[in-house]
């Protein structure tokens, strides 16, 4: 499998990176020379393998439905890029 | 010990163990011993670039009170007094946490990391924050927002990575013990370049809760100092079940000094023939080679064993952790904390232009490729094909661990290499972790401790590899060594 | 040919519960923006989630309650996708393994026929933050309070077949998450959302392409909302377009649907198993304590109501439509003692009474033991039931108990047989035509001379005894 520079695009957009233009066929050939290295493994066979999400193979627990937080509103938003009436500001949402 | 800098030196070529027994002993002050460490900082910090805060004003804060609590005698843990440093990914409240990365350059983080609490209630010292490759991705610690950060042994090489602030420091005698963290081999590889003892714990043994994440199924917190008699006393403080991380292990914790002296006569030494096949550089091979010849002579027993799946850990490390962490670094917006691009023009803007600008170089290609393993199309054929290698190459250790009680074998296929020596070339510098990344895949502990030095006097590493929650044991083996040699006590000649 | 209409529904209700899904902050709703995030709502660097066990017993009652199968093993996953609403840029929410698989509920049709939808999956996952946009300089506010606020999110099969079906399944699965005590069902707050995947096909096809309709948060636009989009789909294909599969905006002030923009990622959210989060295991012991907890069920109480208090199919319709009302009636019929008269009450003279003063059973002034002590004086006899009506008010009013009531506005009834008689008399005496007519077959009459002695009366008469002394006196 090798990754197009479209692909690129398209993937760099899921990711929200903007990749300037002239950038992005360097970006296709390094990300190619890493995805060529993960070709091998189709050569084993995993056949009815279960996949393997956390070493431990172990349990989630569960916490107690408590409300154990405070309000720590001001504490957070002293390192916020942008703040008003307690409220973070982002350009505007469209729906 | 007249002239204040005859003192100084030495205060500074004490061991954590040392320090420990002689603030227990009242022999000096926790503000001598700061003001000793941070004057060694402050004089060979900007050889090294291994720091990216110093808390010059927070650690003598700490250290008189700290002072005062030992003299009330409110404070008598082994800990107390004794300075230290952290990885800049633990979150430290009120403190820079920038993850190497400019992203959060201006990330005051608003709360402690588990680790960092369990700490300061220790009453240790902390010096400051270490320097690391940007988000933990790097064995060279080149990607750093900070800077590279320089090998104590020879500055123009590198001191691996991702850890690799922390492991200078240690070697250059900069800090008694720090925290570090590894994923594929962010303790170990650092550890064997600088020459010194790290060791990477069960994954879940440590909390990772206000760790900033890298790979969330990998990652986990570790001590690195001098010897494994330091990182025992330094992981019992660390180590054990936190509620507030989900995948922390409830298994009960010991004494990991209780043990240090337990004989390792008969001990069932396992060594992976893949771990000494081509990739493995000759000069490491005979250093390594000597070493267990040296086990041996105190009584091991060496078997070659077989992980036939491991030459197969490096692509699905590259698969999972980029997967993971194209995830976990979503957060970083520009919204609610860290970087924000100027003027967006529109919110996918703010996205776009916030993260290209926030992130470095190799964080953005992981990010590209675990976004493409996870995407439409692909994610059967890389991710879950990756995470069902990734059982095989556990079974292959559960296997393993049938016959003989430890691995071992290099840490790493190299020793230190020239800065800039292979920044171009990704998958090379990838491979810098093929023999520390298996251990990590299947979440065992591992540790690299020094054995020697290659033909360039660079250290070379013996990584130990144990069966889950052996962290006792093997931190026992190696102390077992280190009480016959000393190869973990050289000082680099510039920081002597 | 005719066009048949299909629709799935996903709702999303929000749980009861103290805490959010994966931290402790509190889910009340209504606070000051962002006074209830903490590190994990925010999605702050090194936060990590812990689940709330509560959050999974309702998510198992819920399953019970369908008759669904629920899961051993459960896993949750993330969905990828950025918007400023959602902290992580990832939804923490159960892909391959939903805790609820393969259920049902069974609908009334108006043919009073019962048809089974069913309930492909439900699976819990975090609720995201909101976006406000009033102007803050051409930007928008973001408040994460809602960010973490358990959901579980209910798919049903594509089983629908008309927009009122879709209103029936709607109603039916809002009074089960209130019966269960899982949800508020709130709609105003957003705690019972609905999102309908409406297509349409000639009868027979295979399922055409179908349009997302988002926003839907009320039974009424949700009916409008489905019949404006089917109108819609048939009016592409008939003039030879095509439906295209997408999210569309309900528009309650236009009533239209609109296509939603800055969705174009909606088909690859990178969902993987979320490595901070271990599998979920529900055990047997688990199951059964929540089959412990599990309440009576509508239908199972509409069957009780019939067999053991021998009320109609029709009393118990009214009576069983919330857990509110039917945990009321039985309050007082326990009190009382008599199903009947208090069935009629709560459907009757409360029911008329709420809906004047515009509120819910669960606000009620008159508590079900009040209102219980008022009919006890009714079938002691001690007041009409047109009296007791006047008590009802008075009661809302908060002028005393039923009995202060009763005496200070003196509305005891006369049961004194001695004194009803010689007022009788008075009467038939009054009027010898009306005597002779009754007595030659206008029966009719028997309701003139009773109103004649209830108008004597004052309406104090206890009009059984007065019918009783009338029949004696005319037929006698």
């Amino acid at each position: 499998m090798s990754i197009s520079v479209d692909e690129v695009k398209k993937v760099a957009g899921l990711a929200r990176l903007g990749i300037p233009e002239e950038r992005l066929d360097e970006y296709s050939t390094k990300l190619n020379s890493i995805l060529g290295m993960m070709e091998q493994l189709s050569a084993i066979d995993t056949k009815g393998v279960e996949p393997l999400s956390n070493p431990l193979d172990s349990v989630q627990r569960l916490r107690e439905d408590v409300v154990t937080e405070t309000n720590q509103r001001d504490k957070y938003q002293t390192i916020a890029p942008e703040v008003e009436e307690g409220l973070y500001l982002v350009p505007k949402v469209i729906e | 010990m007249s002239h204040p800098h005859s003192q100084i030196t030495s205060l500074t070529q004490l061991s954590l163990k040392d320090l420990s027994d002689g603030l227990q002993a009242g022999r000096f002050s926790v503000m001598e011993i700061t003001d000793a460490w941070l004057a060694r900082i402050e004089k060979f910090n900007p050889l090294l670039n291994s720091f990216i805060t110093v808390l010059a004003d927070g650690a003598r804060t700490q250290a008189q009170q700290i002072d005062n609590q030992i003299r009330k005698g409110e404070l008598t843990h082994t800990l107390a007094g004794v300075p230290y440093a952290l990885k800049d990914l633990f979150c430290t409240d009120g403190v820079l946490t920038s993850c190497g990365s400019k992203m959060l350059h201006n990330f005051v983080a608003p709360y402690d990391a588990h680790v960092t609490t369990k700490l300061k209630q220790a009453g240790a010292v902390l010096l400051g924050k270490n320097n690391m490759d940007e988000f933990a991705m790097g064995s060279s610690n080149e990607n750093s927002a900070y800077g590279v950060v320089r090998n104590p042994w020879n500055t123009e090489y590198v001191p691996g990575g991702s850890s690799g602030g922390g492991a200078a420091a240690v070697a250059a005698r900069l800090a008694p013990f720090v925290l570090g963290t590894d994923t594929g081999g962010s303790i170990r590889q650092p550890a064997s370049f600088c020459g010194i003892t790290g060791i990477k714990p069960t994954y879940g043994r440590v909390s990772r809760f206000g760790m900033i994440a890298f790979a969330s199924s990998l990652d986990q917190a570790g001590p690195m100092a001098v010897s494994a008699e330091d990182c025992a006393i330094a992981l019992n403080v660390i180590a054990g079940f936190d509620e507030r991380d989900s995948t922390s292990a409830q298994e009960p914790v010991g004494d990991y000094t209780a043990s240090l002296n337990n004989s390792i006569e008969g001990l069932k030494i396992g060594l992976p023939k893949q771990f000494f096949a081509a990739g493995l550089d000759p000069d490491v091979a005979t250093v390594i080679e000597r070493g267990v010849k040296e086990f041996e002579a105190l009584g091991a027993i060496i078997k070659e064993i077989d992980l036939p799946n491991s030459h197969m850990a490096v692509p699905v490390y590259y698969i999972i952790a980029p997967a993971e962490a194209s995830s976990n670094l979503s957060r970083f917006d520009g919204v609610r904390f860290g970087h924000r691009c100027d003027n967006p023009k529109d919110l996918r803007d703010l996205y776009e232009r916030s993260r290209w600008e926030g992130f470095g170089e190799e964080v953005k290609r992981r990010i590209m490729v675990g976004t493409y393993a996870l995407s439409a199309g692909y994610y059967d054929a890389y991710y879950l094909k990756a995470q069902q290698v990734r059982r095989l190459i556990k079974q292959d250790f559960v296997e393993a661990f049938k016959q003989v009680d430890v691995i071992m074998g290099p840490a790493a296929p190299t020793t230190a290499f020239k800065i800039g020596e292979k920044v171009d070339d990704q998958v090379a510098m990838y491979l810098a972790d093929l023999y520390t990344i298996p251990t990590s895949l299947a979440g065992l502990p591992g540790m690299s401790f020094p054995i020697g030095f290659d033909e360039h006097q660079l250290p070379v590493g013996m990584q130990l590899i144990g069966n889950y929650f052996q962290e006792a044991r093997m931190l026992n083996i190696a102390h077992r060594y280190q009480q016959t040699t000393d190869w973990h006590l050289r000082v680099p000649a510039k920081f002597a | 040919m005719e066009w048949e209409t299909v629709i799935g529904l996903e709702v999303h209700t929000q749980l009861s519960t103290h805490s959010k899904i994966f931290s402790g902050s509190s889910t009340n709703f209504g606070a000051e923006p962002n006074t209830q995030a903490s590190l994990v709502d925010l999605g702050m660097p090194g936060s990590l989630p812990v689940l709330n066990k509560r959050a999974v017993e309702l998510a198992i009652r819920f399953g019970l309650a369908i008759n669904a199968k629920i899961a051993p093993k459960s896993v949750f996953a993330r969905k990828n996708y950025f918007y400023p609403d959602l902290p992580k840029g990832y939804q923490i929410s159960q892909l391959d393994l939903p805790v609820v698989a393969q259920g049902h509920l069974d609908i009334e049709l108006d043919n009073s026929e019962t048809k089974r939808i069913g309930i492909t999956r439900a699976h819990l996952e975090e609720d995201a933050g909101k976006s406000l946009h009033e102007d803050f300089h051409g930007q928008s506010g973001i408040d994460l309070n809602r960010a973490g606020t358990p959901l579980l999110e209910i798919v049903s099969e594509p089983d629908m077949r008309s927009a009122k079906e879709a209103v029936a399944y709607l109603k039916k699965l809002h009074t089960l998450v209130r019966y269960l005590g899982i949800s508020d069902g709130n709609m105003q707050e957003g705690s019972f959302r609905c999102d309908a995947n409406v297509s349409v096909r000639k009868k027979g096809e295979p399922f055409g392409t179908r349009a997302e309709i988002k926003n839907l948060n009320s039974f009424r636009f949700i009916e409008k909302a489905i019949n404006h989009e089917v109108e819609r789909q048939i009016t592409l294909i008939e003039s030879g377009k095509k439906v295209v599969q997408e999210t569309r905006l309900y528009d309650p002030d236009k009533d239209e649907t609109r296509s939603m923009r800055g969705k174009e990622d909606a088909n690859d959210y990178r969902y993987f198993p979320d490595p901070d989060l271990l599998p979920v295991d529900i055990t047997s012991a688990d199951i059964e304590r929540a089959l412990a907890e599990l309440p009576e069920l509508p239908e199972a109480k509409k069957q009780r109501f019939i067999r053991e208090l021998g009320l109609s199919a029709n009393d118990v319709e009214s009576l069983t439509a919330s857990r509110e009302v039917a945990d009321y009636f039985e309050a007082v019929q326990q009190q009382l003692g008599d199903a009947k008269l208090a069935a009629n009450w709560v459907t009757g003279g409360l029911s008329a009474l709420l809906n004047r003063q515009g509120v819910e059973i669960a606000q009620s002034k008159v508590a079900a033991n009040t209102l219980g002590e008022l009919l006890k004086r009714i079938k002691d006899g001690t007041i009409s039931a047109s009296a007791a009506k006047d008590v009802l008010d008075a009661l809302w009013n908060e002028e005393g108990s039923v009995d202060q009531i009763i005496e200070q506005k003196g509305l005891k009834q006369v049961n004194d047989t001695g004194a009803i008689e010689a007022m009788i008399d008075q009467i038939l005496e009054a009027n010898p035509s009306q005597v002779a007519e009754f007595r030659a077959g206008k029966d009719k009459l028997m309701a003139f001379f009773v109103g004649q002695a209830m108008r004597a009366s004052k309406g104090k008469f206890n009009p059984a005894t007065v019918n009783e002394i009338l029949k004696q006196k005319l037929e006698g």
